[in-house]
């Protein structure tokens, strides 16, 4: 516990289960993002994984679309402390895409369309714990969100839930991504309050 | 890092709703231009609610300072702009950030585009240009409701021509008498026709989601390349 804070009571006085340590809960939904949107044209969008070996196979617009779809209700939260319960999402889990990857390899580069990176190990995108997201509260996720897809990683602070998401790249040692090279924690758990680069 | 206690060493009324706390920081050892820092409180109880601050003060500045704007339905800024005095304590943790940041030996002229208290950072921003004696092209761009909305309003001028910048400034409801300048919110045009001409410019956009989507999709649209504008939002869409 820190020093008392002389006439601070706060607001949010309810200790929510769902809610991280250091979060507040949020009925917005913030955009963070450390550009521009990205203008993606239709037809522009395709998919693809590259393993280690170099082999790479890539989803068009329309194919990633003909995939088996998942409707995910969850929380998410962010490394500027809000949180937002019970979002609706609809996607591709990551469980559907790598169903013909051959890897041995343990970590993950998630690449943008606008150059964003962010490194996630493999075995925290797989076994239902992940998706490439196109819908949000039953409409085209919006581009200020990472429309047309962004992965989500709800277990992970959300910078890991690349928007406008074009692919992953399989590595057999860790590589830092975007935010975790400028001061970011590299794993980013949100019950462990992994937010900066120290917080080991 | 850890969190440190930091001394609450002077305020200043920023606008009708907005403050300046400078905070000394015990170990503090400066920040670069543009990064920010957390602030936390704690209740009799050990409730506890932080926010991000960004930083206006200058990179090498022995003090740290913040500005922060009234949120009406908000936990922590209430606090910091009606409750707080000079002499209170605060717990603080950074500086924190490493992309909207700029530093001295970058060369390149410096576009900076502020909607309302998003012009915090791009103080920090001018004021390190300054005491670095660079000498790249600095010019501002603030959008703001009224002139008594207008942060750092004693200093900016003198700021500015210090730093050899140009200003403009966007009077969205109402401009001071006399006013020359338009008035009314910032449109593409209005952004394009004033980041004219600065080759290989970095741009620093800072202010509320709509206003960065605006300014940096008139930017892109006009054909400056995306990656060399650097974003920060707050508030939703």
């Amino acid at each position: 516990m820190g020093i008392v804070t002389p006439g601070f009571f706060g607001k949010h006085r309810e200790a929510d289960p769902k809610l991280p340590p250091g979060q507040y809960e949020t009925k917005d939904f913030p955009v963070l993002s450390a550009g521009p949107t990205p203008n993606i044209h239709d037809g522009e969008w395709a998919f693809s994984i590259t393993t280690e070996t170099g082999e790479v196979t890539r989803w068009s617009w329309d194919e990633f679309r003909a995939l088996p779809v998942e409707d995910v209700h969850t929380d998410i939260h962010c490394v500027t402390r809000w949180s937002k319960f019970d979002t609706d999402w609809r996607g591709v889990s990551l469980d559907t895409l790598f169903e013909g990857i051959e890897t041995s390899a343990g970590y993950t580069m998630a690449h943008s369309f606008g150059g964003y990176t962010t490194n996630v190990p493999l075995e925290d995108l797989l076994g239902g714990k992940a998706w490439v997201a196109f819908e949000y509260d039953g409409e085209p996720l919006d581009p200020e969100h990472g429309g047309p897809a962004r992965l989500l990683v709800p277990h992970l602070y959300f910078w890991k839930s690349a928007k406008w998401v074009k692919g992953l790249s399989l590595h057999d040692s860790e590589e830092l991504g975007f935010w975790e090279v400028n001061g970011y924690h590299a794993y980013g758990d949100p019950w462990k309050e992994e937010r900066y680069y120290y917080d080991s | 890092m850890e969190w440190a206690v930091a001394d609450v060493v002077g305020i200043r009324e920023e606008t009708p709703t907005a403050r300046t706390l400078m905070l000394r920081i015990p170990g503090w050892k400066g920040a670069l231009a543009g990064q920010h820092i957390d602030i936390r409180l704690t209740a009799p109880d050990g409730y506890q609610a932080a926010r991000s601050y960004s930083l206006s003060s200058a990179a090498g500045d022995e003090l740290a300072a913040v500005s922060v704007e009234l949120m009406p339905d908000g936990e922590v800024s209430p606090y910091l702009v009606r409750g707080i005095s000079v002499g209170d304590q605060l717990e603080v943790i950074g500086p924190l950030g490493g992309w909207f940041v700029w530093r001295p030996e970058q060369t390149e002229p410096v576009r900076l585009i502020g909607g309302g208290s998003g012009i915090a950072p791009l103080v920090s921003i001018l004021r390190t240009h300054i005491r670095s004696g660079n000498t790249a092209p600095v010019k501002l761009l603030y959008s703001v409701r009224t002139p008594e909305y207008v942060y750092f309003s004693d200093e900016l001028d003198a700021l500015t021509a210090e730093a050899g910048a140009e200003v403009a400034i966007q009077y969205t409801r109402h401009a001071p008498p006399g006013w020359q300048g338009t008035i009314g919110r910032l449109d593409a045009r209005r952004v394009t026709d004033w980041a004219e001409g600065d080759q290989n410019a970095s741009t620093y956009i800072c202010g509320p989601t709509r206003f960065v989507e605006l300014a940096s999709d008139a930017l892109v649209a006009a054909g400056v390349d995306p990656a060399t504008i650097r974003t920060e939002r707050f508030g939703g869409a």
